[in-house]
């Protein structure tokens, strides 16, 4: 027999799951968040952000992953975004879906689901030995770049995607070419989008471990180029936490890569608004 | 083309269209004269939207179409080899059924076209935004805010940037796709009233969204039915006099 309930009932317990599960989820990401924050900010002082680590990290401070994170995600950055943009335009504009267009699009959406520590072999074996690069910045900014190029790819081809079609039509009909209309109308129209593709992959890039510890090496000194090894915020926590070197230290790490990630978030979302402002 | 007289400023020959296997156009022969308001009419799916898509070429943007037959630009035919395509869509534009602004102020709206075209001088820009707002009968009621967004305007005020956008390039040529389907009898008359004016200097051609508004602005009109051309003519002789029965029966709206 089946159970008939009034709707109103029904409208109230539909209520009551669907409040519980939002309140549930918020209450365990602000209760990881605030107790990070509240372990690591009162380990990060002006020596900790400013001394390179000594001691295997039981002291000093996190100079120098604090410069390998940034370097790493900005060579991975740099490389992917022009090629994932590039190849979401091409198989939105200058192909028509046909066999090469499923074979990009199901690579790429292959390689988003392969572990990180796949692509750190992978790494490893083509950048760092073939490639002779070793383990420097630019092996973990490539295998990054790698690992993102996926993220990149898929939500700047949905950005381009729901561009309406008139505003084509409308800058074709005005003179323009393909290339004019993906410079002038179809990317600033696309960018939000694309943008949160970019900040997707910055955020993996900024929170890597396995890939870039296999890559990029886990040297503790100062790198002087992107040749040089560097060890990663995230790979020192990991390292700290894991050897027991320092508990305070590797939460005032993690207390650190959240509040960069934040601060990485909130930029990208005013430089963003700035540029569609203008046109809305 | 000896046949061609001075004063047609298109001329299309044996015109066949195909979207994929469907005809949409049959063996299509029309003259457009310069300066003249030429009225394509027809029931919808007769192939008027795609007749004044073939004069710029915006239906090779559709895959799968296919033309055949032949039309002249003044003279020389639109479909050869050294015809620069950027060039032409300038020579002859287009405004279409839907006021589409892009998503930039009104200033860059109109400034788009000519800026494409390789115009950089502000000063150059700024004179021919003005000039083109005053041809549209839109410049009083946006000079105060052109650098405010033109999806900002109202419809039919929405449609006159469109057409100042067109006339921003010095066009010879305009084709309009019901550009006033979705207005009220206000813009539609300030829009009309517009047209009236660029008679002048530039050829119009009007797919209307109905039968009177080919009576107010045409001085020619074109009845198309099924693809085939039944009958084109003075306005006023059409309407009055028409030599086919299909066309009389339209316009008494007997169908359609």
């Amino acid at each position: 027999m089946r159970i008939r309930l009034n709707p109103r009932t029904s409208q109230k317990i539909a209520k009551v799951v669907i409040w519980s599960a939002a309140i549930l989820v918020l209450f365990v990401l602000f209760s990881i968040i605030i107790y990070i924050l509240s372990k690591g900010i009162p380990n990060i002082t002006w020596q900790f952000l400013t001394q390179i680590p000594s001691d295997m990290g039981r002291s000093g401070g996190i100079l120098s992953p604090i410069v390998g994170t940034l370097s790493v995600t900005l060579v991975a950055v740099i490389v992917a975004t022009p090629l994932g943009v590039g190849t979401a335009f091409y198989l939105t504009e200058y192909t028509r879906e046909s066999t090469i267009t499923k074979i990009i699009r199901f690579s790429a959406e292959s390689l988003a689901g392969i572990p990180s520590i796949v692509y750190g072999l992978f790494g490893f074996i083509f950048f760092v030995i073939y490639l002779k690069l070793g383990w420097s910045i630019l092996s973990g900014g490539l295998t990054l770049a790698v690992m993102i190029l996926p993220t990149i790819i898929r939500t700047s081809e949905e950005a381009i995607r729901t561009v309406p079609p008139m505003y084509r039509e409308v800058s074709f009909s005005l003179g323009g070419t393909k290339w004019q209309t993906m410079l002038k109308v179809l990317g600033p129209s696309a960018l939000p989008g694309i943008s949160t593709g970019i900040i997707l992959g910055i955020g993996r890039c900024v929170a890597e471990t396995a890939a870039v510890i296999l890559t990029a090496g886990s040297a503790l000194r100062m790198p002087i180029s992107i040749f040089s090894p560097a060890r990663t915020m995230a790979v020192h926590f990991y390292i700290l936490a894991r050897e027991g070197i320092s508990l305070e230290r590797a939460y005032g790490t993690a207390a650190l890569l959240i509040i960069l990630i934040l601060l990485i978030n909130i930029g990208a979302n005013l430089l963003v608004n700035k540029f569609v402002a203008k046109g809305h | 083309m000896e046949n061609i007289k001075e004063q047609d400023k298109i001329s299309i020959k044996n015109l066949n269209f195909y979207y994929g296997k469907t005809e949409v156009l049959k063996d299509l022969s029309l003259l457009v004269k310069a300066n003249e308001i030429l009225s394509i009419f027809g029931p919808a799916n007769s192939g008027t939207t795609t007749l004044l898509r073939t004069m710029n070429r915006m239906t090779e943007l559709v895959p799968g179409s296919r033309i055949g037959g032949e039309i002249f630009l003044d003279g020389h035919n639109i479909h050869s080899a050294n015809v620069n395509i950027s060039e032409l869509r300038r020579k002859v534009g287009m405004v279409f059924e839907v006021p589409a602004p892009l998503p930039m102020s009104i200033f860059n709206n109109i400034a788009y076209g000519p800026r494409l075209s390789g115009i950089k001088n502000r000063a150059t820009l700024e004179e021919i935004v003005e000039k083109s707002l005053q041809m549209s009968v839109l410049w009083d009621e946006v000079k105060d805010r052109l650098h405010t967004s033109g999806m900002s305007l109202s419809g039919g005020q929405q449609q006159r940037l469109c057409i100042a956008r067109i006339l921003a390039l010095n066009p010879e040529v305009i084709l309009l796709d019901r550009p006033c389907s979705g207005l009220d009898p206000v813009s539609t008359s300030k829009i009309e009233e517009s047209l009236r004016q660029l008679k002048e200097k530039i050829t119009i051609i009007i797919v209307p969204h109905n039968v009177q508004q080919a009576g107010r602005v045409a001085d020619r009109v074109a009845f198309l039915l099924m693809g085939n051309l039944v009958e084109v003519g003075i306005t006023a002789e059409v309407f009055e006099n028409p030599k086919d029965k299909r066309t009389s029966d339209y316009i008494t709206g007997r169908f359609g």
